[in-house]
């Protein structure tokens, strides 16, 4: 009797169906309801004036379209807050994910002994708690009982105001990241280097190819889906600065040299709340991301073509 | 696993729910949720026992918040509906909070009251806690900034007693700056305090803000006098190119000697008791601020600052909240208190007790405090206050000029300021 | 083999200088927390406590109270991570084995939706908190954190290498769909399972920016919010601060060592979805 194969069949998959859906409905739900929803509303959001006179009253709340981005485009402290995020970016980020290789490099070397000790050691700051780890920077950092200018004295270099000059407190803030972050890394490039072959390198040994000649050649291409997805969620993770220099100065002292775009969206949003302009700040930073996760993505595609 | 892990999970769902705020108060005693900020709010946990003891049926709970992040958790819990019943609040956070509706007004209770006599207040103080001319805090603690000088580095200078005009200010910081030499200052003043600039200008007279507090008034020639004063003061290195967070341990500084001078309020009276050495003691004390040239009242002008306590709106228990209030307005209460945290207490009758009548480091502050002014009632004033200093360190590291600064101090202000006129616009009563 | 034993000695110096330069932070706030107030800023700043003391561990735990904040943090870390487990593996599950209509699509809508910040989501999820009046209460940093995109791909990719015909037969033994994914697939993905916990364990234990705008009663705090309100109290006192930096970081730091394997395997999960 196919007729009833076919209806049974129909059953079964609109059980499983019906199955799927109640499955995902609690997940999804919660996705939906504190994540998507919210990002769309920080869109809506952003189009008005909300601040502590509509919460006061909800009759002070004015909708003004762009407004907001237009007064973002005209606030130099936002220009600078930018321009910052940007500077830590793209000097913190290749730095992250070179050391991150290098370490990942050393820890796979065939020479390497104890090779879960460093491991462990290296990849121990990122699990640690960012808050914590920070304040203890702080006060390494600090111009005269600071142990890193003793260290700098001891090998000679002048002692340096870390986080009160306006050109150092920026690198400070950077080496912390870097400290904290490049572990994980070194991990997913450290399994990357493994699934690499042996063959390609006996090969390029073979046609006589030193160190740099198979990093280069071998290891670099091989490893590039991996690379570009840590470069990818580094990107992604340091374009949202905060706790560091929530920590280290506070208010992105000094001259606001270490405002971070997510800092300005706390102060806007968390401290005076203009909940409209901190959303309109936050929703710049969304397309900042955005953008830069598919400059990253079509950039890697065009080198493999 | 799976089973075990459900079961968990309901379990301490289950011990969620019952961490739930409590609001429902057992055998008849209340709980009250009082915020204290610094270390007031780490005091006052001294003071309740014998409130405890009084009022058996309430219990206080007393919660600390750093004054740094004081005024935005403020904030946060108005927004998020979760005020406590009872706050320590910075007077120049009332016109904002009470505009908010975030407050109880507090006249009726006040007329009926035995404890709280506005006419034993100074009236400089008493004044900010009113807008629109109802009372919404009782103030706890008044806190105005003198000059915290050394004794023995005036003398050496040629100094016998401090200076009570500006000229004579800054003659003598500049003798203690010559032989102090290479590494020493004279005078601290860290640049991420809004109070020192705002002094200056009102000693001069400036207004701040004009139209009601419409627009921001810097570029006006008092207070563009004023923050010439100010900047010139660290641009000639009088004083060292320091924010809060830099300066490890004020005492120890002011000991060795890196200045003279400090700008500062009553807290540190017993914090450079506690911390600077014994030897150190003696050697510093406190006078009122120096006026500026050509004027004939001394002393100058300072910032009637403090703290009041405040009831808020959303309170579950407004009746117990102010009970606590009347027992901290106590006057003995207030001498213990001012023992126990040498906050300075607002009522004159408590002014009489040996131990701030007697002492002549806290005498200087008596004497300020009949010459104190407000700041400007508006609220978004906190937001002003951080855009003066941020507006004026350019200034300061000598990026930009004075004029510059304040053109660009005006301009935030004024964007500041655009939803209030606004507001203004459609309801002028509304503030 | 000269030249090889050269680049052993030089590759291992490299190795330990890396690792005594990573762990020296860590070494020296254990070693500034136990020294007597002050001495840690002493110049030059020793290494090494003169004498050992807990007095600032005591302080933590008595008079500043951080031990509701240990409690606070344990217990939504634990809740986040239990809660989280069931949810993100339901929805793993089906999106692995269980067909239906616009299964493709949505997963990859998801898979596109990772790359969101959650902090554009923080403003209005506070107004929306607000709305349900749980602002300040323990559910204000539970409910978001109850289902995660990284979560659900991370079971769904472990749960495809299930075999179909393992659920197919439960299925014509008459088990229920529940019962299937409680009984046959919550044991198989227990690997998988293993490794997100620690995942999200550690992530809402080192969480800052939601707890510290959510949580306006101390009372709630958790250890993070608890250290940078500290913070704000005690600049000056570096040991102090130490010891409360220890206290927030040796749980999780504990937690890694003893399960670092598992906490790996999950990092490379992620990696390799490419």
């Amino acid at each position: 009797m196919p007729a009833d194969g076919i209806t049974a069949m129909k059953r079964a998959a609109r059980a499983e169906a019906r199955a799927a859906w109640l499955f995902l409905a609690p997940g999804l739900g919660v996705i939906f309801l504190f994540f998507l929803l919210p990002i769309a509303a920080a869109f809506l959001l952003s189009l008005t004036d909300f601040d502590l006179y509509a919460v006061a009253d909800w009759r002070n709340l004015r909708l003004i379209g762009f407004d907001n981005y237009l007064r973002l485009l005209r606030d130099p402290i936002f220009w600078k807050a930018l321009g910052n995020t940007f500077y830590f970016v793209l000097v913190g980020g290749p730095l992250t994910v070179v050391l991150s290789l290098a370490a990942a490099l050393m820890i796979q070397s065939k020479l390497t002994r104890f090779r879960g000790l460093f491991r462990t050691a290296f990849f121990a700051p990122a699990v640690t708690t960012l808050v914590a780890v920070a304040t203890v920077w702080r006060y390494l950092y600090h111009p005269r009982f600071g142990l890193i200018n003793h260290a700098l004295q001891w090998i000679g270099l002048p002692a340096v105001d870390w986080l009160g000059s306006t050109r150092w407190a920026m690198p400070a803030i950077i080496i912390l990241s870097i400290w904290k972050n490049f572990g994980a890394n070194m991990i997913i490039l450290a399994a990357g280097l493994q699934n690499i072959p042996e063959s390609l390198y006996e090969a390029a040994r073979l046609d006589g190819a030193g160190w740099w000649a198979q990093l280069r050649h071998v290891t670099l291409p091989m490893l590039g889906p991996t690379f570009l997805f840590v470069g990818v969620m580094t990107c992604i993770g340091y374009f949202q600065l905060f706790a560091e220099p929530f920590v280290l100065t506070r208010q992105g002292e000094p001259l606001n040299s270490t405002l971070s775009v997510a800092l300005l969206m706390y102060k806007e949003g968390f401290r005076w709340w203009n909940m409209g302009y901190a959303a309109a700040v936050a929703f710049v930073l969304f397309v900042v991301i955005l953008a830069a996760t598919t400059l990253q993505v079509r950039a890697s595609r065009r080198g493999e073509a | 696993m799976s089973g075990r892990a459900l079961l968990m999970g309901l379990a301490l769902a289950s011990a969620l729910s019952s961490c739930a705020p409590k609001t429902s108060d057992r055998d008849g005693v209340v709980t009250l949720r009082f915020w204290g900020l610094g270390r007031e709010g780490e005091v006052v946990r001294d003071l309740m026992p014998e409130f405890q003891r009084r009022n058996p049926n309430i219990h206080v709970e007393v919660q600390q918040i750093p004054f740094t992040a004081a005024h935005e958790k403020l904030l946060t819990a108005f927004v998020g509906r979760v005020t406590p019943d009872l706050a320590q609040v910075g007077n120049t956070w009332i016109p904002e909070l009470a505009t908010l509706g975030a407050l109880q007004p507090l006249d009726e209770r006040i007329r009926r009251s035995a404890v709280v006599n506005p006419a034993d207040y100074f009236s400089g103080i008493w004044d900010t806690n009113v807008v629109e001319g109802a009372v919404y805090g009782i103030p706890w603690y008044v806190d105005t900034r003198l000059l915290f000088y050394r004794t023995d580095l005036l003398v050496a200078a040629g100094f016998p007693r401090p200076p009570r005009t500006w000229n004579e200010w800054v003659e003598a910081m500049r003798r203690v700056k010559a032989r102090g030499g290479p590494g020493h200052f004279a005078v601290l003043l860290p640049v991420d305090e809004y109070e020192q600039p705002v002094i200056f200008g009102r000693q001069l007279g400036a207004d701040l803000l004009r139209d009601g507090g419409r627009y921001g008034d810097f570029r006006s020639p008092a207070f563009r006098q004023a923050a010439g004063f100010y900047v010139g003061l660290y641009r000639n290195g009088l004083a060292p190119v320091l924010a809060n967070a830099q300066i490890a341990n004020v005492s120890q500084g002011f000991a060795r000697g890196d200045y003279a001078f400090y700008i500062t309020g009553p807290w540190n009276v017993g914090e450079f008791r506690r911390r600077m050495p014994p030897e150190m003691q003696g050697r510093w004390s406190t006078a009122p601020l120096p006026a500026p040239d050509g004027s004939r009242d001394w002393p100058g002008v300072s910032l009637a600052g403090g703290a009041s306590l405040a009831v808020f709106r959303g309170a579950a228990h407004p009746e117990e909240a102010w009970k606590v209030i009347e027992y901290l307005s106590e006057p003995a209460v207030q001498v213990r208190f001012h023992e126990l945290s040498g906050d300075l207490p607002p009522r004159a009758s408590a002014w009489t007790a040996p131990s701030l009548a007697g002492d002549p480091q806290v005498r200087a502050f008596h004497e300020q405090l009949q010459r104190v002014a407000p700041a400007p009632k508006v609220a978004e004033w906190e937001q002003i206050a951080a855009q003066i200093w941020q507006c004026l360190e350019p200034a300061i590291r000598g990026h930009e000029s004075v004029d510059d600064a304040l053109t660009d101090l005006d301009a935030r202000v004024d964007q500041i300021l655009e939803k209030r006129r606004a507001v203004l616009a459609r309801s002028p009563r509304a503030r | 083999m000269k030249k090889s034993r050269v680049a052993t000695v030089l590759l291992h110096a490299a190795l330990v200088l890396g690792a005594a330069a990573t762990l020296f932070p860590l070494f020296w706030m254990i070693t500034a927390s136990l020294m007597p107030t002050g001495e840690a800023n002493s110049d030059p700043p020793p290494l090494l406590p003169s004498r050992v003391t807990f007095e600032h561990y005591g302080e933590l735990f008595t008079r500043l109270n951080l031990g509701q904040a240990f409690f606070n943090s344990t217990l939504l870390a634990t809740a986040v991570t239990l809660l989280s487990l069931f949810l993100n593996s339901m929805a793993g599950y089906a999106f692995a084995k269980l067909r239906f209509r616009g299964r493709g699509k949505i997963f990859g809508f998801l898979l596109a939706a990772l790359v969101l910040p959650t902090q554009v989501a923080v403003l209005p999820l506070f107004l929306l908190l607000r709305e349900m009046h749980l602002i300040s209460s323990y559910w204000g940093v539970i409910l978001p954190g109850m289902a995660s995109i990284f979560g659900i791909f991370l079971v769904r990719q472990f749960a495809l290498s299930i075999p179909d015909e393992l659920l197919d037969a439960a299925r014509i033994d008459g088990a229920s769909e529940f019962r299937i994914y409680s009984e046959i697939v919550l044991p198989l993905c227990r690997p998988i399972l293993v490794t997100l916990a620690i995942f999200t364990f550690l992530g809402t234990w080192n969480d800052f920016l939601w707890p510290l705008v959510v949580l306006t009663d101390q009372s709630r705090y958790t250890l993070p919010v608890a250290l940078a309100n500290l913070f704000g109290e005690h600049v000056q006192d570096t040991e102090l601060m130490m010891a409360g930096s220890v206290l927030t970081v040796l749980p999780v730091l504990l937690l890694f060592l003893f399960l670092q394997r598992h906490y790996i395997q999950g990092l490379l999960m992620g990696g390799v979805k490419e």
